[in-house]
């Protein structure tokens, strides 16, 4: 009696398990579907900002590029007058981004080697988290320090370029320093062995092989830290301040950039128009110009990551 | 290349050859390695030192002295008083930013990690760290002239709906120049940094783990969950803190987009009242002077001193994750 039903439950359990293992499970399968629509779903997410941000910039500021807006400054430019342009800020952005990169790219570059050459001990190990708690500082407090360390020489009411070049090589230095020291991690040891073996003395051997192999990488590392700085605003603008004028002395004075233009156009708001719209006088004309600065100066990052990128894919040595 | 040329005397060869290797060029080339590295740490500390003592006039001032001095410094309160409404404003922006950006940003490095084709992978993530390209005066324009307008119906249909919750409550503003707009874009802003450090970690999974639960038979969700995740979670978690030290820290993006106010209101969907120390600062820093100056060098100082806390903690929990993972 009792062994019936044993073999009866048996058989039961038999049957339900060859079900289980023979059937779909279809809850789990549906979870794992369900899942992966919500991850496609992120990825998509992420990258309707990208798409849409790219496309409203374009379409806004492709109205007012002309030869005069990339060639003239806004001196002497009031009100609604659709006349003027960026060439003051286009010329600022880059002698700062210039100024600010040979300050950046040399240390940056020496302390990567530092770090990856030479580096042992507590100094390495500090110096290496330092660099990374370095890329979180704020970029309005690159701005003040800049402010700060020239208010001491210079008393608190000076403002020019070398001040904007002092605060972004602050934020640019971890970022050159991090990228340069993936790069040169990536130097195979053989290769310094090799020359080591044939008497190259270390420093040598550092900047004929080590720099010699990885100078694609470093030259993407040094663009992609530029197009990171070039579009910073905070720090510009508590330290170089605004201009209409051109000015190509970054000791002397004000100067303009492209982002704080573009900020400042757009701070500038509505032109009160007495007659309406009229060749004379745009009410929009503000944002306008705010879009087409910004307009060129994403093009100016997005030509800076693209050669980046294909510097390193088509210059790099295949270590394979 | 003098530097071998003499042969070392018997005796004091091994200190010799030490020292050979270590001179001329050598030497100066180290030195100069060493010199990089440690201004790094200078400058570090520099900017410590020179903000304490740009601050350091209006930390020690009193309530009524800064309040005579200082534009739009409240009566009756303290330095304390004053930073409190702004640093309450930094961090409801942050960590609304950082609410929004966790859940898509671990979904992205998931997607580039496990589910996209392998050849597209790279291509992909370029893609998500171009948003971190953009300037941040653009997705300031971008914020207030675009996106604003478009999320503002969204935003009063909330406060309509659901103003039992406490974010929600308020008088929600009609041109979505609120808290929640501002989230919104930092929350964009932020997810390459935090897509990119997951990403990282979910590609360090022991490819043994992985294998082992498709063994058992899991399914591809399975394997995230059981393996990937549970050995990313310190990774993630640490991202999520670069992020926020990110969005403290952001203030165009803020400046143009948000009406400011100095309140400890939770409502986001009300325009003015919050801001951000970053913010104020750049909006009060051109037409300030004397104390006025030293007062927002004391809140770019608080400011500073909560980044930094942020960071230090995120890449402590990412070095000590480095130490004892047994899986590289």
């Amino acid at each position: 009696m009792s062994a019936a039903t044993a073999s009866t439950t048996t058989s039961d359990a038999t049957e339900r398990t060859r079900a289980l293992l023979t059937t779909a499970d279809s809850g789990r399968r549906r979870t794992d579907r369900a899942m992966q629509v919500l991850i496609w779903c992120a990825f998509a997410l992420a990258m309707v900002p990208l798409v849409w941000l790219l496309w409203t910039v374009t379409t806004e500021g492709i109205g007012r590029m002309s030869i005069d807006f990339l060639t003239l400054s806004t001196r002497n430019i009031f009100g609604g007058d659709p006349g003027g342009g960026i060439y003051h800020a286009i010329m600022g952005t880059l002698i700062i981004t210039g100024i600010a990169a040979a300050i950046s790219v040399p240390v940056g570059i020496l302390t990567a080697i530092y770090l990856v050459e030479y580096g042992k001990g507590w100094l390495a190990r500090s110096v290496t988290f330092f660099v990374d708690v370095m890329t979180g500082i704020p970029s309005i407090v690159a701005g003040l320090f800049a402010f700060s360390l020239f208010a001491l020489f210079l008393g608190p009411s000076a403002q020019m370029g070398m001040m904007g070049a002092v605060a972004l090589s602050v934020l640019m230095i971890p970022v050159v320093v991090r990228s340069c020291e993936e790069m040169l991690k990536l130097v195979p040891n053989e290769l310094r062995e090799a020359s080591y073996a044939l008497g190259v003395p270390k420093w040598l051997t550092i900047v004929k092989v080590v720099l010699r192999t990885s100078v694609a990488g470093l030259t993407t590392g040094v663009l992609l830290s530029v197009a990171r700085v070039i579009g910073e605003t905070a720090p510009l603008l508590v330290t170089v301040g605004v201009t209409d004028s051109i000015n190509f002395n970054p000791f002397d004075g004000r100067m303009m950039t492209l982002p704080v233009f573009s900020y400042r156009q757009y701070h500038q708001g509505y032109a009160p128009c007495p007659a309406g719209e009229s060749a004379s006088c745009v009410a929009d004309i503000a944002f306008q110009n705010a879009w087409g600065a910004a307009l060129v100066l994403i093009g100016i990052v997005l030509l800076l990551n693209l050669v980046g990128r294909l510097v390193n894919r088509w210059f790099s040595p295949k270590l394979r | 290349m003098s530097i071998t040329d003499s042969p070392p005397r018997a005796g004091t060869r091994t200190a010799r050859r030490r020292r050979s290797s270590d001179r001329g060029f050598n030497r100066g080339f180290r030195w100069i390695a060493v010199g990089a590295g440690v201004l790094i740490l200078v400058v570090l500390a520099a900017v410590a030192l020179f903000l304490l003592w740009q601050a350091w006039p209006a930390l020690t001032a009193g309530g009524d002295e800064l309040a005579a001095e200082v534009p739009r410094f409240p009566a009756d309160t303290s330095f304390l008083g004053y930073v409190g409404p702004l640093v309450f404003g930094t961090l409801l922006a942050a960590v609304l930013a950082l609410c929004l950006a966790v859940p898509v940003a671990i979904g992205i490095a998931l997607f580039i990690s496990h589910y996209s084709p392998r050849r597209l992978s790279q291509v992909l993530g370029y893609l998500v760290d171009l948003l971190a390209a953009i300037p941040s005066v653009v997705y300031g324009l971008w914020g207030f002239l675009v996106l604003a307008p478009v999320l503002t119906p969204f935003w009063l249909w909330l406060n309509e709906n659901l103003s039992w919750i406490p974010l929600y409550g308020g008088q929600a503003s009609t041109t979505g120049r609120a808290m929640a707009t501002v989230g919104v874009v930092l929350a964009v802003m932020i997810l390459p940094i935090i897509t990119a450090v997951s990403r990282e970690v979910f590609l360090q999974t022991p490819k043994l783990h992985e294998e082992a639960a498709l063994a058992l038979g899991a399914t591809r969700w399975e394997v995230v969950r059981t393996a990937v995740l549970p050995f990313g979670r310190s990774g993630v978690i640490s991202a999520a803190m670069l992020g926020l030290g990110r969005a403290l820290g952001e203030t165009m993006a803020v400046l143009m987009i948000i009406s400011p106010g100095f309140s400890y209101s939770l409502d986001i969907l009300a325009a003015g009242q919050h801001q951000t120390i970053a913010a104020y600062i750049a909006a009060d820093f051109p037409e300030s002077t004397g104390l006025g100056i030293n007062t927002l060098i004391a809140a770019g100082l608080v400011l500073f001193v909560i980044t930094l806390a942020v960071n230090m903690t995120a890449r402590w929990i990412v070095a000590r994750r480095k130490e004892f993972s047994g899986a590289n």
